[in-house]
């Protein structure tokens, strides 16, 4: 085929890591891992309203400890996913395109990403003591 | 006035046009992710509350029993799922070249988001209506 005989354009690993394509990257594949997310979310649903017996298992999977790390890396990709949409919603707006904005706007989004979820996990655990 | 055409002779022969869908795909992303910012934290924190060791399955249909809790939930499922297809939707016409695949895929996928979008839904109004 002459179409494989063509010079390519450059691949991604020419590029060094930046903030920008490293957030853009991140954001798909939030996107991705919260779409997989909702198998779980809708099984933990189902089980309650199938009965205590299946929300038993549902419970004991989700307060494990592999259970805990998935709920843990949900919130955080949920929360990454939410603020980073939050500044594509801003930018639909033809504001903070210039790039020192764009850079400040990534740091916000890294920062609130981290305080959201250390805010929920704090709600959270306050509630299971008691 | 000389006739101004944006159209190609070609695209006027093959006839076409547009799929009338104009930005109704980038639009809705953007409707259902509003929807979601304020929906996503009250979530998240009942979530985490809801898998502490206290929380029994009782807790969680003493939440789904308030019917403005019943109500958010809802409308979370049906923006979330939403908001999860189209973006998936990207994603596969991004990555998958075959025509046939793609559309294979796309309408999977649809069919999914419905399946869990309704599942979701039957079992919050079953939680919420008595169980």
């Amino acid at each position: 085929m002459a179409s494989e005989t063509r010079p390519l354009s450059p691949h991604l690993q020419v590029y060094r890591w930046q903030l920008t394509s490293v957030l853009s990257i991140l954001h798909r594949a939030a996107g991705l891992a919260l779409a997989a997310g909702t198998i779980l979310l809708i099984w933990w649903l189902v089980a309650a309203a199938i009965g205590p017996g299946a929300y038993a298992g549902i419970r004991d999977f989700l307060g494990s400890w592999i259970g805990l790390l998935l709920l843990f890396g949900w919130s955080l990709t949920l929360y990454y996913h939410l603020c980073n949409g939050i500044r594509h919603l801003f930018w639909d707006t033809a504001h903070g395109l210039e790039l020192p904005q764009v850079y400040a706007g990534g740091w916000t989004v890294l920062a609130a990403t981290a305080a959201l979820t250390a805010m929920s996990w704090i709600i959270g655990l306050i509630h299971w003591s008691a | 006035m000389p006739e101004t055409r944006m159209r190609t002779p070609l695209g006027r022969a093959i006839g076409l046009g547009s799929a009338k869908e104009g930005v109704q795909h980038w639009w809705m992303q953007r409707v259902t992710a509003v929807a979601l910012v304020p929906l996503v934290v009250w979530f998240v924190i009942w979530v985490i509350i809801l898998t502490g060791s206290g929380a029994d399955r009782a807790a969680f249909i003493a939440w789904l029993r308030d019917p403005v809790s019943a109500a958010v939930w809802v409308l979370l499922l049906i923006a979330a799922f939403y908001h999860g297809a189209l973006g998936l939707q990207v994603v596969i016409e991004d990555y998958v070249g075959n025509e046939g695949a793609r559309l294979g895929l796309i309408v999977v996928m649809r069919l999914m988001a419905l399946l869990g979008c309704i599942l979701g839904i039957v079992a919050v109004a079953k939680l919420s209506l008595g169980a």
